[in-house]
């Protein structure tokens, strides 16, 4: 049973809940399939499939918790899962933080679910496979690929008689060509919940395009520029802003929504074009609809026109400030315009042109400063038009100076990069000032 | 790449975030410490290999894998998560019409085990079209019947929650004293139980252990709203409980406090951090510029690992990796050469998958082959790669290295980082003796921030503490640091390396590579290492 049904779940977890000796007991459970091919020097590397099944049982006696964890579901298992929470939670000392699980909720239906995911198999996985493959071939360059796709159903319920069930579903594939000289190198990437809207053979051209465009690359002098950052480019810095806005940080005084005496909350902290938001229900980047606390999650402003207008905050926390305890960010969407990459290069009199970054890693917490690489087609744009390649960059830049340098935001899509957690829905931005520190000499 | 190490999973896969559990606080079953008995995961692997063969494989193994995980994490005076896990099930891998297919089930039964192993064959199948060349797989004898078990001194499992809980809430209490606001500690616990058989005719039996305490001092400056951290100089290791017990012959007195090596001391250790996140709030900003660099070894892993560990693993060389963690500026090529000079001549680096307490040890990999030590860089020049089975033709070698790694049993296994060790100096020389020599210098201890292209040519690294060298002296503490450099360049700028006396291994615990993502966990020995001229940017901002 590795994707159990929302009647399996009420069932185990009911099961779970009678055997409980506990004051208080949450039962947490998942189960699901995922598959996965990889591709490199044009042709299959490997491929794979696995089913797994999670089982976490919690235990409270007064403020003391133990949690046991298994990988299935069968009485022999519940049996001893239950029991060793509960051996647990009588050795764990008190926790003054501890919060009681929450009753009954109403959520959301969720809407991550795709049949078209769920139905993918090693068939589908070869074809997407070939399709990478071929476009390598035909545009000369040599190919890595790598589509994954995943169906899993997760419960919660509890003693205090919460229960929530869902579906979801998510298909990846991301590609990089390199020329055979080891001179250009381009990344193309589609993301979605639903395997069908993914378009493995553009992507893969985007991708083979890009590296004979980067073949030998010119060196700038490292600097502050005009970028424009492709939605693969910004993702992951992003989100690393969202993640930020803690508010139990932020009120102790150490994160970057810190500021002295408080936070910034209600500050002016972004641009006023920058609006950031997460919903679940979002058509695009369907996400989760509760927490793992239980708490149902709906559409939260964190950015609103520049503006901090949420933090996110634990049950223990938001009870302590008297705050209403607003749910972590369930999926990534960033507002933007109309106009595609394409259009924004065509307004821009000089810049350059990201299509991808890579290992960002934090510098300074206090200023969310962060460096990382450009890779996969970095260009130089004049008068509208890519000039030439140029040479990878490392940037040192905080993600908070970056939004308050916008100059224009285009269409947002769908995104992930190497790093990116949450589904994200993220515009191609023009950016002033983008502080580039050292020239790199990778393809 | 290594990855964020606050545990929190980057993973992309929506998947893996929908099938994570959904409570903070987990512990291990209890029922999971009794070892399974190995008659059976011998039936068991055979069922595996019976049926991958029935179905016309050439070649096929089976790992059963128990993986026991705990950790337990301190927020300032409280214990907040006993988070433990237990994951139990088998990945067989097998070779079809030449071509490689695994699948993966945690049905640990014979009729699960029997579908799992049809659906890899069947896999393999589906893809062999795809294949520009048969599968080469580097000959192995089969071993029979063996087994081998990490040398731990005192299981940390074994350990009641409440002595962990103590230590780690005695290191809040002396963090707090000694000057910092807060305290984010943990001390985090891996069994892996891996049992591997192959149709070479090997029956492998191996336990092996890690063990990782870590903390953050945070000190906040209520007058400016600033604030500064230092994290804990431990290293993750190949231990048992016995490294948590800060005997005085493991660790070392340095330049500017004391140092770790096979003897961890956590509370002592907060209460430095806590001074030296307080110390930072007044230390002088750098002024950029090149500086000679002392790094001591606690530092100078990460370095290691980015810059030596990374660019020489064969399949990235190859391009297997180029989709995610990149390729490698050490190309076949510059190897061909045997005149490469990746280092200065005092640089000698190499490979091992035995160094007692480190977390590469073990006895065989996981495709069976038997551990050994390799040189990748001698005097300076590169002479070697690391390489698995289906790779070591491709370099004119026969045998494998016997570095190939799956992080669980779901997950495929590949070539991953073997340990890799920059040798000792031969002189006798002291930290304090090389400091003498440095005229404008930094000495930093401790790693920081990390980031390095995926060519590995371009990196820059921060660090936990900063002290400035003048005319042989460290005159006081500095802060925004980082420094910037070519991989190259930077090792060939090695001038001057202390001796084995001060020889110690830091670490990573969750070294990500591949698609999807696997972690793994790996030393990097060295001794004090001066670089000379090394380029150091000032990091502060303003927002």
């Amino acid at each position: 049973m590795a994707l159990p049904s929302e009647t399996e779940a009420r069932e185990i977890i009911a099961r779970v809940l009678g055997q409980s000796r506990a004051e208080s007991c949450r039962v947490s459970l998942g189960g699901g399939q995922s598959g996965n091919v990889r591709f490199a020097r044009n042709a299959v590397s490997t491929s794979g499939a696995t089913s797994n099944s999670t089982l976490v049982v919690q235990s409270s006696f007064g403020t003391r918790s133990g949690a046991a964890r298994a990988n299935a579901f069968d009485a022999d298992t519940i049996a001893r899962t239950v029991t060793a929470s509960e051996e647990l939670a009588r050795l764990a000392p008190e926790d003054p933080e501890y919060m009681p699980p929450l009753g009954p909720q109403a959520y959301q239906p969720s809407t991550a679910w795709a049949d078209a995911t769920a139905a993918m198999d090693g068939a589908r996985r070869a074809n997407a496979a070939r399709l990478g493959i071929e476009a390598a071939r035909e545009s000369g360059c040599v190919g890595a690929g790598f589509l994954e796709h995943g169906a899993s159903a997760s419960a919660i319920g509890n003693s205090a008689g919460l229960f929530a069930y869902e579906r979801a579903t998510s298909a990846n594939y991301t590609v990089t060509m390199r020329t055979p000289d080891g001179t250009g190198s381009g990344f193309g990437t589609s993301d979605s919940h639903d395997a069908s809207r993914l378009d493995v053979a553009a992507a893969s051209r985007i991708a083979a395009k890009k590296a004979n465009a980067s073949r030998n690359p010119r060196a700038i002098e490292p600097g502050k520029y005009t970028v424009i950052l492709e939605p693969a480019a910004s993702v992951d810095l992003l989100q690393y802003l969202l993640f930020d806005m803690n508010a139990r940080s932020a009120d102790e005084g150490r994160s970057s929504f810190s500021r002295k005496g408080g936070t910034r909350l209600g500050e002016k902290l972004l641009d006023e074009r920058v609006t950031i938001v997460s919903d679940p229900s979002d058509p695009l980047a369907p996400a989760s609809t509760w927490d793992g606390d239980g708490r149902p999650v709906g559409r939260t402003t964190w950015i609103d026109r520049g503006t901090v207008q949420n933090l996110y905050y634990s049950r223990y926390w938001a009870a302590r400030q008297k705050h209403d305890a607003t749910p972590g960010p369930a999926n990534f969407l960033m507002q933007g315009g109309s106009k595609s990459t394409e259009e924004l290069i065509a307004g821009t009199e000089r810049g350059i042109l990201v299509t991808r970054t890579w290992y960002i890693r934090g510098v300074d917490p206090q200023t969310l400063l962060f460096t990382g690489l450009t890779r996969d087609g970095t260009f130089y744009i004049e008068n509208g038009v890519i000039r030439h390649a140029v040479k990878n960059l490392r940037f040192n830049e905080s993600p908070i100076v970056m939004l308050n340098n916008v100059d224009e935001l285009g269409r947002p899509v769908r995104v992930s990069n190497a790093e990116t957690a949450l589904a994200s829905v993220v515009p191609p931005m023009r950016l002033r000032d983008f502080t580039f520190s050292s020239l790199s000499d990778a393809v | 790449m290594t990855t964020r190490r606050d545990f929190v999973g980057t993973s992309s896969l929506a998947l893996g975030l929908a099938m994570a559990p959904r409570l903070a606080h987990a512990a291990g079953v209890h029922g999971a410490l009794t070892p399974i008995p190995r008659a059976d995961k011998k039936a068991l692997a055979d069922v595996a290999l019976n049926t991958a063969r029935s179905r016309g494989a050439s070649y096929a193994d089976v790992r059963i894998g128990r993986y026991l995980n705990q950790s337990l994490s301190a927020r300032e005076t409280k214990i907040q998560g006993v988070n433990s896990s237990e994951s139990y099930g088998v990945g067989i891998r097998v070779i079809a019409d030449g071509t490689w297919g695994f699948a993966a089930t945690s049905d640990v039964t014979p009729d699960g085990i029997a579908r799992a192993a049809t659906e890899a064959v069947a896999i393999a199948r589906a893809n062999a079209p795809l294949q520009s060349e048969p599968v080469r797989l580097a000959p192995q004898k089969g071993f029979g019947e063996v087994s081998w078990v990490t040398p731990i001194g005192k299981n940390g499992f074994d350990v009641p929650l409440a002595e962990k809980a103590d230590l780690l809430l005695a290191a809040a209490a002396a963090a707090l004293k000694a000057g910092a606001n807060f305290f984010n500690g943990s001390i985090f616990l891996v069994n892996e139980q891996k049992y591997f058989a192959s149709t070479d005719g090997s029956y492998i039996d191996q336990d092996v252990h890690r063990i990782f305490p870590n903390f953050t001092a945070t000190a906040v400056d209520s007058t400016t709203g600033k604030f500064e951290t230092r994290s804990a100089l431990s290293s993750p290791m190949g231990m048992g409980w016995e490294y948590m017990a800060g005997s005085a012959s493991g660790k070392t007195q340095g330049p500017t406090g004391t140092l770790y090596g096979w003897s961890y001391d956590m509370v002592e250790d907060a209460a430095a951090a806590a001074r030296d996140a307080r110390a930072k709030h007044s230390a002088k900003s750098v002024a950029p510029g090149k500086y000679d660099l002392v790094l001591d070894p606690s530092h100078l892993w990460l370095t290691i690992h980015e810059s030596v560990g990374h660019p020489l693993e064969l399949d990235r060389v190859l391009g297997y990796e180029a989709n995610y963690a990149g390729t490698s500026f050490a190309t076949l090529d510059k190897w061909q050469s045997k005149s490469f000079k990746y280092g200065s001549p005092k640089v000698n680096l190499y490979a091992d998958k035995l160094e007692k307490g480190s977390l590469g040890a073990v006895g065989y990999d996981d495709e069976g082959v038997k551990t050994r030590e390799w040189d990748l860089v001698k005097d300076g020049v590169l002479v070697n790669y690391q390489a698995i089975r289906d790779q070591v033709h491709m370099i004119g070698q026969t045998e494998s290295h016997g570095c190939c790694y799956a992080d669980n049993w779901s997950s495929v296994q590949f070539q991953r980082m073997p340990n890799v060790s920059l040798r000792a100096g031969t002189a006798p020389l002291t930290p304090a003796e090389l400091i003498a020599k440095v005229e404008r210098g930094i000495y930093i201890v401790g790693d920081g921030s990390f980031s390095i292209d995926q060519q590995r040519y371009n990196f820059q690294f921060g660090g936990q503490t900063f002290h400035e060298i003048r005319d042989g002296k460290i005159i006081g503490m500095l802060k925004d640091v980082s420094y910037q450099s070519n991989t190259q360049e930077f090792w060939n700028s090695a001038s001057a390396m202390c001796d084995r006396r001060d020889w110690r291994m830091g670490g990573s615990f969750f070294d990500g590579k591949g698609q999807p993502g696997q972690v793994s966990a790996v030393s990097h020995g060295s001794s004090t290492t001066r670089f000379d001229g090394v380029n150091v940017i000032n990091t502060a901002r303003k927002i």
